[in-house]
């Protein structure tokens, strides 16, 4: 059984047809990448996930719970955490504080002081900054301090949403090695990138979205090899 | 000269608005001081003893405003929006104390003794914080929560309606009549410490001193529960940013509940302060402290919890030595301090000390 299933999802953005009918699924376990040009769905399919936005049709199940009506905080504390594009940070919070809301709905402190140690073993710039507000950070603080929240809330499933968007290249190798170790340590990741090169590098299985549906769907390297993607989304060739 | 029409003209005249309000500051910070310069040297109108008296008033006033003006910026920082019916909850606050000292006394609980006078008062705290606390909660949920995704515009509306439906209905359960705050003896109104200023008397009231005392402790309270705890990161988080708070798994709702709950309780305390220092209570005496308290936190920089302490204390302060400084009646205090409002909207509308609570979407 799937971790996680999206059974004929619709989305409206007001009038706005959003996501057509899409039906996916996740694996415990798994590196999952959604790509697709802007405008595909993908950020929609996240937020759908984590109920920013309700479905108006479809189903939304997590081992095996229908989870469609459940209301953010309810979905965090199953274990589903999402790190929203172009990061989000509490601008005006404390780096610490940034990593204690991750936490806001876990409630024993010992396992929250263990969490955040393990948080700045992964990034220990976050530790040298620690008492610095969110917003004196750069572009990739900013992001490592999105994806050590999102951790600090022990995610089951990682919701991610562009974590590459405007670094540097070599901050982008940086940031996917960080997401491989953190799949490595059993979290299960749904990803959502521009970069398509990168995320067919690091996932398992993807899906190809186009104006809100599935278009292609299958093992990364199976669509790191096919001409549609190739010819879309990789840069020709 | 409008704004938007300097902006809209070539860039060239654009200083030229800004040459012209730089110029109406020099006047009028030239003309203060040659006022106090005035009345300090040459007209020496008041003593010492008589500035003491001003400003220990003034600090007085302007600690419960200062309570008060916490409130609004709250809110402000969370929702965007000026609760205008926050002086109003202050009022039925002030009502509620009000009634508890009534029956304390009638059962003859209020002076039986020290230990019962100082149990009554906090009593009396206890059920106007908690009364207003109710009202604020209801008012979020009933007035402003379903306009929540609404223009801006619309719940300031239904603010000032609600502010007006709050007057009404107290008019209408507790009479228009003025009601006299039933102090216990040991803090009878107008009695208190006589400090002696160059040869002359200068009482400083029980009542004002516990007003000053309480409101320290709020504000000291408040500062540590937004800093501190876990609820109060919260609402900071919350007026950064809703929907990553939502992401958070913090219950927008729940903190937007509590920070009025927050605001309903200052108001709550600071309408029995009010009651127990002035003495005097009826429908409609909530709405110029509410105001005042507004303007203070305006002045201090809405959105920013320092400020409105700050802005609520030069308020008070302003408004008491003021008239004297300016030579006008001290019936003109009210237009003082809302010409105040008027000077800090067009020369700093962000305030003494900025937004800082929340400066994402003002």
């Amino acid at each position: 059984m799937a971790m996680l299933e999206l059974e004929n999802v619709h989305t409206y953005y007001g009038n706005i047809h959003a996501l057509k009918g899409l039906s996916i699924s996740v694996d415990e376990g798994e590196i999952v990448t959604l790509i697709g040009g802007n405008g595909a769905g993908k950020s929609t399919t996240l937020r759908t996930i984590s109920a920013l936005q309700r479905p108006r049709i479809g189903k939304i199940v997590f081992e095996g719970e229908d989870v469609t009506t459940a209301p953010p905080p309810e979905i965090v504390r199953k274990g589903i955490v999402h790190v929203p594009e172009g990061r989000r940070i509490f601008g005006r919070l404390s780096v610490q504080e940034n990593l204690e809301m991750g936490a806001f709905t876990r409630e024993d402190k010992q396992e929250i002081i263990e969490s955040m140690e393990h948080v700045f073993q992964l990034f220990p710039r976050l530790e040298e900054r620690r008492k610095q507000t969110g917003g004196t950070l750069s572009g990739g603080e900013q992001q490592m301090l999105a994806v050590g929240r999102a951790l600090m809330a022990k995610p089951r499933l990682l919701l991610m949403d562009e974590p590459s968007m405007g670094l540097a290249p070599i901050l982008v190798e940086e940031i996917f090695n960080i997401i491989r170790e953190i799949n490595q340590q059993g979290v299960t990741i749904l990803l959502v990138e521009q970069n398509a090169h990168m995320a067919l590098s690091i996932a398992n299985r993807g899906y190809v979205l186009e104006t809100g549906q599935i278009q292609l769907a299958g093992l990364a390297t199976e669509l790191a090899a096919s001409s549609v993607v190739r010819e879309a989304y990789l840069g020709g060739g | 000269m409008d704004r938007s029409e300097a902006q809209s003209r070539p860039k060239r005249y654009i200083d030229f608005g800004r040459w012209i309000r730089l110029g109406i500051g020099v006047i009028v910070v030239g003309f203060l001081l040659f006022r106090l310069w005035n009345v300090l040297w040459i007209e020496r109108a008041y003593g010492l003893d008589t500035w003491t008296r001003f400003a220990v008033s003034g600090i007085i006033l302007g600690s419960v405003y200062a309570v008060v003006a916490l409130g609004y910026t709250l809110v402000y920082g969370i929702l965007f929006m000026i609760n205008f019916a926050h002086g109003d909850v202050m009022m039925l606050g002030a009502f509620a104390g009000y009634f508890t000292l009534e029956a304390l006394k009638s059962i003859g609980f209020l002076n039986r003794s020290v230990g019962t006078s100082v149990l009554s008062v906090i009593i009396a705290f206890s059920v106007g914080m908690l009364f207003s606390m109710l009202i604020a909660v209801l008012l979020e949920r009933i007035a402003y929560r379903p306009l929540r995704t609404a223009p801006r515009l619309v719940p300031l509306i239904s603010a000032i309606g609600s502010s007006l439906f709050l007057q009404n209905m107290a008019q209408l359960a507790f009479g228009a009549e003025r009601h006299t705050y039933a102090n216990p003896d040991m803090i009878q109104r107008n009695s208190g410490w006589m400090v002696m200023i160059q040869g002359k008397e200068v009482l400083i009231t029980y009542t004002g001193v516990l007003t000053l005392v309480i409101s320290f402790l709020l504000m000291v309270g408040l500062f540590l529960l937004v800093q501190k705890t876990k609820m109060g990161k919260a609402m900071r988080a919350v007026a950064q940013d809703k929907e990553t708070a939502a992401l958070m798994g913090i219950d927008v709702d729940q903190v937007i509940s509590n920070t009025f709950a927050i605001s309903g309780l200052l108001a709550g305390a600071a309408g029995v302060m009010w009651g127990l220092h002035m003495g005097i209570l009826y429908h409609y005496v909530g709405f110029i402290p509410g105001m005042k308290a507004f303007t203070a936190a305006v002045l201090g920089g809405i959105g920013n919890i320092p400020g409105a302490m700050l802005g609520g204390l030069t308020l008070g302060i302003l408004e008491a030595v003021g008239p004297a400084i300016l030579g006008i009646p001290f019936q003109l205090k009210d237009v003082l301090a809302f010409s105040i409002l008027v000077l800090v909207l067009i020369f700093r509308p962000t305030g003494i000390l900025g937004e800082v609570l929340s400066k994402e979407r003002a």
